[in-house]
């Protein structure tokens, strides 16, 4: 696909914006040039061409819900972080008025200097590293928790569960990837796992390299450690890893309780056919009975056959649907104003869960909250918020050896 | 913690060290004789990982039974390599020759990348998930028929070297280059054959190498790294002791991670690394003048 | 020692380097932001690159692990910030330190063993590896989930505190890469110099002559490493946050060598030119293969022109472009 296109041609606006009045003012003043910057080649490429995907189904679902239109500007970082930082200064150059990116926190926190130097707005898609937003920066909004967030979510939605199914177990042993985000969860559960009250206690923490080509050792070190249950943080290729060393050591702890990628995702559920079926994962979701992630869901299924609606979706076109809403409120493409009408971002139609899209003084949706999702025949079900939930949770996990 | 885990470690670490000793020939092989660091060393891997998979999503051909065909590929590949590229920087000092290898590598990284996506992929056979149980053991089958099989191409290379005349004249060039080329002996494609059967190696390494873990283009910088410890360790230019070097790594490492913690793992290798280079630079089961 | 330069140079090489320098002088004015900023990453790896060139050029060892040295003078300066609200302009000496102990340790430890060429270069490399996993679990150091600087948005430039402007960290660097440069060409004029490129033309013949060996090549070590950690601070402070998983790379290495490699390793220019060909070329093959909507083409003809040149001028770009040019003094040969 046509990673330049013009979202909307201005001939069709007519029939669907005529009562919008600012809208027809804007479709005048042109549309708003949005800087996409992601990781589209290096280590990351594989998730930077995800989030992209987010991109790709955005225009007519954005036209639609009656916003303006964006003209994308792509950038790739190459996963450098000198590369993010002189990409936005280039789409800056070509006449973005706004930025969206970039998943990997330490290439953000790059883009963010720039973004707060040209006081041009930049709206983060995913990135979690708590430091990013407390900066004091003006011109950067992130509409995704950072890691606290995500595990106070994942305790209570785990005690949820616990009451739900009316078992719990006693010991878990915590399994975390040693890089960015899994050190910062770690950091994380120390002081966060006491507030929660929850009913196991950690028996061993197992940190493991990132790069790590085999983690036979790693799930021996789990199995003999006599936990009942497995707590993890991992990232996509770990995960598969994992569960496969899990399958070969005929281990199958009560639960496998993932707080981050990997478990749930598409190629997880391709690659491990009917044995990725039964963890939950307590992580940043889509809302499956929100009217817009239904819609999105169809785009997906309609643009990528074969390629379920997932957390890299959903964000990135909200961080697309933050822009253009904002272009529509400011009703100018001016820097400041937009940024001005990002802070005031209302929207509670949104896609992912919680209340909906808005920024506190810091420039941080503190309102987004995680779901729990369990991987039931191929498919990720969400179980926990009770609102949101389409299900209820499949308790114990089934045992691997007798799928 | 049960003595049953560390057994379970060690002999998962064994099979491992195995297969990582295979790929380090095909390094410690081009090494020895044509006297060129192969840094594209883990793309060249990764490449044969890719025409594995290949064969097994085209024609459904196990990994196993396609290595000779992938082996055969990657051996072509290495042999035009040699005698159209690489063989032109044999005189450049160190650096040109890292940076050319360098450079190949960037090219087959992103050639990987155009045809195959960014995505970890990989080939399901269906013993894929079962483990042979004897007592408190439980071996991974997988690992045990991948480690076989580096036991076997091992042996074959090691015969070739030793009781057919072409190996005996390849070892004849790595000993003394113009002792060779006084008796007559055709330098230049002996030179081709010998990159040649070290990308062979590298191909019969990434068609078992698939079998245990996801391809993806990325992938092969660690495993240049890696191929660089085990032959320091073992020797360079010793085919016995890039074996011994991939076993002692693959048995360290896992115990390392038993016994420390597992992201140290490599930390561990490193310094074993820096050790070796200091106390027996050449290496376990090298000889020592250069 | 300006003056010895300019003594042996040629009229048409003077002019060269003079209006080179001036666009350097004048360029923030000149050009947009995007451009300076490029600017800026070409020449950061002009200055290390330089560094980089003492090791090998003079000492005749090839570091790959020279991320080391730019790591721990970044950590070095960040963390004194950041803990202590120690400026960068007195954290430099202590990241100064901590890069010339490194090269010390890892120089002795190479010449001492007599390790050499490629083994000498997995040393290195060892070493960069094995610091950077340690510092990911350093938690005092942010681990491996980053070690991040501050920022503020500075209205003016504050040169003690490192904080500002890009067009204050491009004079920086810009500064840095001079000075460099100056050292590098005095130290070759000097007593030291001859010494090196005694030791490098002839290694026993210098020996016999009675030149210390030891000792020059470790000075040669000392001045590459520490002059790659102040590349480090201005690094630091340039891109506010440092992140292990990265910083100690060998990836992060080779991109420190290439520039020197494709321009000339040995020479006072290559460094230089070698960066100012290299990244341009990535921005513009980024350019170029926009349309094509296919990732991994960019990287494919950067490594293809990178092959390109090692195969066809294995000397480098510097000794082709200075016949090219006709830059030689009328009087005698190359430089």
């Amino acid at each position: 696909m046509d990673r330049r296109h013009l979202l909307a041609s201005g001939a069709a606006l007519g029939a669907t914006s005529t009562l919008i009045l600012p809208t027809r003012l804007l479709a005048a003043a042109g549309p708003l040039k949005v800087g996409v910057i992601l990781p589209r080649s290096g280590v990351q490429a594989g998730i930077g061409q995800d989030c992209q995907r987010g991109v790709d189904i955005a225009a007519p679902i954005l036209k639609a819900m009656g916003m303006p239109d964006l003209q994308i500007l792509s950038g790739d970082t190459e996963s450098k972080v000198e590369t993010a930082r002189s990409t936005a200064e280039k789409l800056i150059g070509e006449g973005a008025q706004l930025l969206i990116g970039a998943f990997d926190s330490g290439q953000t926190t790059a883009i963010a200097q720039v973004a707060e130097q040209k006081g041009v707005p930049l709206v983060i898609n995913i990135a979690a590293a708590p430091q990013i937003t407390e900066q004091g920066y003006k011109f950067v909004f992130r509409n995704f928790p950072t890691a606290g967030t995500i595990l106070a979510n994942a305790f209570e939605q785990q005690n949820a569960i616990f009451k739900q199914v009316g078992d719990a177990p006693k010991t878990v042993v915590f399994m975390h990837v040693n890089d960015t985000f899994g050190t910062a969860m770690a950091g994380g559960i120390g002081k966060l796992m006491p507030k929660f009250n929850v009913p196991y206690k950690v028996v061993e923490t197992i940190p493991y390299d990132p790069r790590a080509r085999d983690l036979s050792v790693e799930i021996s070190k789990a199995k003999a450690s006599g936990a009942e249950a497995l707590l993890c943080v991992s990232r996509l290729n770990d995960a598969i890893l994992l569960t496969r060393e899990m399958i070969k050591q005929r281990w199958t702890p009560k639960a496998v309780m993932s707080m981050g990628p990997g478990w749930y995702e598409d190629q997880y559920l391709k690659t491990l056919g009917k044995y990725s079926d039964g963890p939950l994962t307590f992580s940043p979701w889509y809302d499956p009975k929100k009217k817009l992630s239904q819609t999105l869901v169809a785009a997906m299924a309609k643009s990528f056959p074969g390629v379920n609606l997932n957390t890299n979706h959903v964000f990135t076109f909200e961080a697309l649907l933050v822009a253009a809403d904002a272009y529509k409120r400011a009703g100018s493409s001016d820097p400041k104003a937009l940024a001005e009408a990002i802070r005031k971002t209302n929207i509670a139609d949104n896609s992912s869960m919680g209340p909906g899209i808005m920024f506190n003084a810091k420039g941080q949706n503190d309102k987004v909250v995680d779901g729990a999702v369990q991987n039931v025949g191929g498919k990720q079900v969400v179980v926990q918020p009770e609102a949101s939930a389409i299900a209820k949770p499949i308790w114990p996990m089934p045992a691997y050896d007798k799928r | 913690m049960s003595g049953g885990l560390y057994l379970n470690v060690a002999v998962s670490g064994l099979l491992t060290g195995l297969i990582y000793g295979l790929s380090a020939l095909g390094l410690s092989v081009i090494f020895g004789v044509i006297r060129i660091v192969n840094f594209a060393h883990g793309e060249m891997m990764v490449l044969g990982m890719f025409a594995t998979l290949v064969l097994f999503r085209a024609l459904g051909i196990d990994p196993l039974l396609s290595l000779p065909l992938v082996a055969a590929a990657l051996f072509a590949f290495g042999y035009l390599l040699q005698d159209l590229v690489v063989r032109r920087v044999a005189h450049l000092a160190d650096h040109m020759q890292f940076l050319l290898m360098a450079s190949i590598a960037v090219m087959l990284i992103s050639v990987c990348l155009m045809l195959f996506g960014p995505d970890a992929q990989n080939a399901q056979v269906s013993y894929g998930f079962d483990s042979f149980a004897i007592g408190p053991l439980l071996v991974d089958k997988v690992r045990v028929y991948a480690g076989a099989a580096a036991l076997v191409v091992s042996g074959l290379l090691f015969a070739f070297f030793h009781y057919t005349p072409t190996g005996k004249a390849i070892r004849a060039c790595g000993d003394n280059y113009t002792g060779a080329l006084v008796v007559g002996l055709n330098v230049r494609r002996l030179y081709a054959l010998t990159f040649g059967i070290g990308t062979a190696c590298l191909g019969a390494a990434g068609a078992i190498m698939l079998l245990l873990v996801d391809v993806h283009p990325y992938l092969g910088p660690s495993y240049t790294l890696l191929a660089f410890i085990i032959v320091i360790i073992g020797g360079m230019g010793s085919l016995p002791g890039a074996l011994l070097g991939g076993i002692l790594i693959g048995v360290s490492e896992a115990l390392a991670g038993v016994i420390l913690q597992p992201s140290l793992k490599s930390a561990f290798s490193f310094g074993l690394l820096i050790l070796v280079l200091l106390v027996r630079p050449q290496g376990l089961l090298g000889k020592v003048a250069r | 020692m300006i003056a010895r330069i300019i003594e042996s140079a040629s009229p048409r090489a003077l002019a060269l380097l003079a209006v080179v320098t001036l666009a350097l002088l004048v360029a923030p004015w000149l050009v947009d932001s995007y451009v300076l900023s490029v600017l800026i990453i070409v020449l950061y790896f002009a200055y290390v690159g330089q560094a980089w060139n003492l090791m090998l050029g003079f000492a005749g060892q090839l570091s790959l692990g020279h991320a080391l040295f730019v790591s721990l003078g970044a950590y070095t300066s960040a963390a004194l910030f950041i803990k202590f609200g120690v400026p960068p302009i007195i954290g430099v000496f202590a990241a100064i330190a901590m890069a010339v102990v490194a090269g010390c340790l890892i120089g002795y430890l190479g010449f001492r063993f007599s390790i050499r060429g490629v083994y000498f270069a997995l040393l290195t490399i060892a070493f960069a590896e094995f610091t950077g996993i340690i510092v990911d679990h350093i938690s005092w150091l942010g681990a491996s989930s980053g070690l991040f600087l501050p920022v503020k948005n500075q209205q003016s430039n504050d040169l003690l505190n490192l904080r500002g402007s890009p067009t204050m960290f491009y004079y920086v660097i810009l500064a840095l890469t001079g000075l460099a440069f100056a050292l590098c060409s005095w130290l070759l004029n000097s007593k030291l110099g001859l010494y090196w490129q005694a030791i490098r033309e002839d290694q026993e013949a210098a020996e016999a002559s009675g030149v210390p060996l030891f000792r020059y090549k470790m000075i040669a070590v000392a001045i590459s490493s520490g002059l790659t950690g102040i590349g480090g601070v201005w690094y630091a402070f340039y891109y506010n946050n440092l992140f292990p998983e990265t910083m100690f790379k060998t990836s992060q290495s080779v991109e420190i060598i290439l520039g020197s490699v494709v321009g000339g390793v040995g020479t006072l220019f290559g460094p230089i030119l070698g960066a100012f060909v290299l990244t341009p070329l990535g921005e513009v093959l980024t350019a170029a293969t926009d349309g094509m909507h296919l990732d991994g083409v960019k990287s494919f003809f950067w490594g293809f022109c990178v092959a390109a040149i090692v195969l066809f001028r294995p000397q480098g770009l510097w000794p082709w472009i200075y016949n090219v040019l006709g830059l030689a003094p009328k009087k005698e040969g190359e430089r």
